[in-house]
């Protein structure tokens, strides 16, 4: 029977018996911390070419000369020594639904939308404790040539496409955290779109970090060519800890000529995670970009996906939309750079912060000489849920052209004693009512995702505020 | 049903409701006038349990039960409703969204989404409104008669055994106060109880109350039938304030 050849080949019987003990692991790195013998030790294992091997060498260099950042969020109980960089399950991968181990279809249960993965979508790539487990691709979009595969197959398999851009929208050097997952990268997506390829249903991939003390690594990299559409989603779910674990991640998207690409994430981290993602995207001539970005758990979140317009007509449009619950410090917003004439970009930002929790905007909108007849639009919105409760905004605005058109606009909202009188006046709870504010809220954001995210948005907010009220 | 007995309440440390007493029974409609500034809009607040006001003294009973005791999701769980006098806006949360959640609140067991579609539609036809209302988000950017007309369509939708209006009427043209009177009479039954707070008799020319009592300086001075809001309406309220103004 094919599906047991397949089930052979690609050996999941081996990992039957322990597959039920979380910490028996396929490979780990043999101790905690990091330096060059762990770097060269991932590469081996994952078969690299050498150029991937000095990429990575290098990448660790930049990490020790670049000092941590001191701008953001606190990040000085974060202590590199005690993170473990690569872990790979004994799962391997599997090619459709049907292959993948019953304990990590719980896992995706769990996550609630296992079905309609299976139905709706077609392609699914989703990483499972550093590695992807299972993925599958729709024919169809195979015959037309698209890649939507995991980042190791994708560099064995189409390592020239993957040389030509891996490490060009973000070197290796941009940034500490983006210099740390260049180092020690593992798993992600490589997605490539063809000319004139429309991909209509989204490209989704789910991911969960389940080993303590495990960093999670993941890079993503998207090229959509000439005339093309893609809208890759990825949302995760992270269970809670008691030590702290690092999240860094690394997504570059490269939107060539009248293409466009649109990437919605939702993550929500365990309260201890350290979420520090580097995403860029540069969109050419008449091209279009647009993140939509949700944050949710986590202890500090600092990430600002940016898009570089650099050809004429080009369009950004980033959304993001973050939750601070007691303890928790939501350091999001966006990045715009207009390097191109009649280039238009629109951020909205929307924060909550609730208890001791702290929500900043921190954007950043630069507009090169030169690119004249550019429009730029940048809205933040903050809603507070409580007295305590904490939102700064920081918005770097840096003009050179004099023929731009921009605007910026700020609002602070708290949820007024009236409102949530009024909502339980008519039967909800104190609790309900304060959702229903909130949900109102992320309205904006919710209604640009598919609805079975909007909805998943929408569970995982009011799962955080669960207990929140009283 | 309803039994309120020398109602003391204050808001930031000033008295405004002085020892109120008033009894509304099954399918009764009372109508409370009083000029501005006489405690009417606290005492529907009160009533309702607006965590700004405070109770300092006296007692409501709601079908027996110690309304002080209960949160106001609770009170509406057993049948109270306010139609607000100035209802808040919730932005994106549509009125039809709103509406589900609210009547599943009150409701022992849910309705179905095509039921709640049904029922919508219907009291919607009663209060004359577009069905595209119900996707707009919740009092925002509403007119004030479009304001009123969304608080009796969740009247309508909830089905209280109690409603309290606070000034339903006021700002309305004659057109929108007969649609919401529309709405009230509506519900008008033996199980169905109200409370019309207003300052102007003429609501009571489409809604016909069984009481009337006049409200002056925190506490009701005078009750009648229906004769007295006509009254009123001859004599203004500096009648009243001549008439019982001493007792204040």
């Amino acid at each position: 029977m094919p599906e047991d050849r397949t089930i052979q080949e690609l050996g999941l019987d081996e990992y039957k018996f322990g597959f039920h003990d979380p910490e028996e692991y396929f490979f780990k790195t043999p101790r905690k911390g990091i330096d060059p013998e762990i770097v060269a030790m991932i590469s081996k294992h994952k078969n690299e070419p050498e150029w991937m091997l000095e990429f990575r060498l290098n990448a660790l260099k930049s990490f020790w000369e670049k000092p941590t950042p001191q701008w953001g969020g606190n990040l000085n109980e974060l202590n590199f020594d005690e993170i473990y960089y690569y872990i790979r399950p004994m799962e391997n991968q599997g090619r459709s639904w049907d292959d993948v181990p019953e304990d990590i279809k719980n896992t995706f249960e769990r996550l609630g939308i296992p079905q309609a993965e299976r139905e709706t979508l077609a392609g699914v790539g989703a990483q499972y404790e550093s590695e992807v487990v299972y993925h599958s691709l729709k024919e169809e979009w195979e015959k037309s040539g698209v890649i939507f595969t995991d980042m190791d197959s994708g560099l064995r398999e189409h390592e020239d496409l993957v040389r030509e851009y891996f490490g060009t929208i973000i070197p290796p050097d941009d940034n500490k955290f983006a210099a740390l997952n260049s180092a020690v990268w593992s798993g992600g997506s490589f997605v490539y779109v063809p000319p004139g390829v429309h991909i209509d249903i989204p490209l989704q991939a789910y991911f969960r970090i389940n080993a303590e003390n495990m960093g999670q690594f993941e890079r993503t990299l998207i090229i959509a060519d000439e005339g093309s559409y893609v809208h890759y989603i990825e949302g995760c779910t992270a269970p809670t800890y008691t030590t702290n674990s690092l999240h860094s991640a690394v997504v570059e998207l490269i939107a060539k000529p009248n293409a466009r690409i649109r990437y919605s994430t939702i993550q929500n981290w365990s309260h201890n995670t350290y979420n520090l993602v580097t995403k860029r995207a540069v969109a050419y001539e008449d091209a279009t970009v647009e993140w939509v970005d949700g944050n949710l758990g986590s202890k500090l979140t600092m990430k600002y996906p940016a898009v570089y317009l650099m050809g004429e007509g080009a369009r950004g449009e980033i959304l993001s939309v973050a939750y601070a619950g007691d303890g928790q410090h939501q350091d999001a917003g966006g990045k715009v750079v207009h390097a191109a004439p009649n280039t238009s970009s629109l951020i909205t930002s929307k924060s909550i912060s609730r208890g001791t929790g702290r929500s900043t905007y921190r954007g950043l909108l630069k507009v090169h000489e030169g690119a004249e007849g550019s429009k730029s639009r940048v809205e933040c919105d903050a809603l507070l849920l409580d007295e305590n409760a904490r939102t700064d905004t920081y918005p770097y605005i840096e003009i050179e052209e004099k023929k731009v058109n921009t605007e910026h606009e700020a609002t602070v909202s708290k949820v007024g004693e009236d409102q949530l009188f009024y909502l339980m006046s008519r039967g909800l709870s104190e609790e309900e009512a304060m959702a229903m504010v909130v949900n109102g809220f992320i309205e904006p954001i919710a209604k640009e995702l598919p609805l079975e995210y909007a909805i998943e948005l929408n569970r995982l907010i009011q799962l955080e505020m669960e207990g929140s009220v009283g | 049903m309803l039994k309120i007995e020398n109602l003391h309440a204050e808001i930031d440390g000033n008295e405004i409701v002085k020892g109120l007493s008033l009894e509304v029974g099954k399918g009764e409609i009372h109508a409370i006038m009083g000029p501005n500034g006489s405690g009417k809009s606290t005492l529907a607040n009160v009533l309702m349990g607006h965590p700004r006001y405070e109770v300092t003294d006296g007692t409501v009973t709601f079908e027996g039960a110690d309304v002080f005791e209960l949160e106001p999701d609770e009170r509406a769980k057993m049948g109270m409703f306010l139609a607000f006098q100035y209802p808040s806006e919730v932005p994106g949360v549509s009125v039809a969204n709103f509406l589900r959640t609210a009547v599943n609140s009150v409701r022992e067991k849910e309705l179905s989404v095509m039921d709640m579609y049904k029922l919508l539609q219907e009291k919607m036809r009663i209060m004359q409104m577009d069905p595209k209302f119900a996707e707009r988000y919740l009092n925002e950017g509403f007119s004030g008669g479009e304001k009123k007309r969304n608080e009796i369509l969740q009247m309508l939708m909830l089905e209280p055994k109690l409603a309290i209006m606070d000034e339903t009427d006021s700002g309305l043209d004659i057109d929108a106060l007969q649609v919401v009177a529309r709405g009230v009479n509506e519900l008008r039954g033996p199980e169905f109880s109200a409370v019309i707070i207003t300052h102007y008799q003429r609501i009571l020319r489409y809604i016909e109350p069984d009481h009337v009592h006049v409200m002056l300086d925190g506490r009701l001075v005078t009750s009648g039938g229906k004769e007295l809001a006509l009254a009123l309406e001859d004599k203004g309220y500096d009648w009243v304030r001549q008439e019982f103004g001493s007792a204040a």
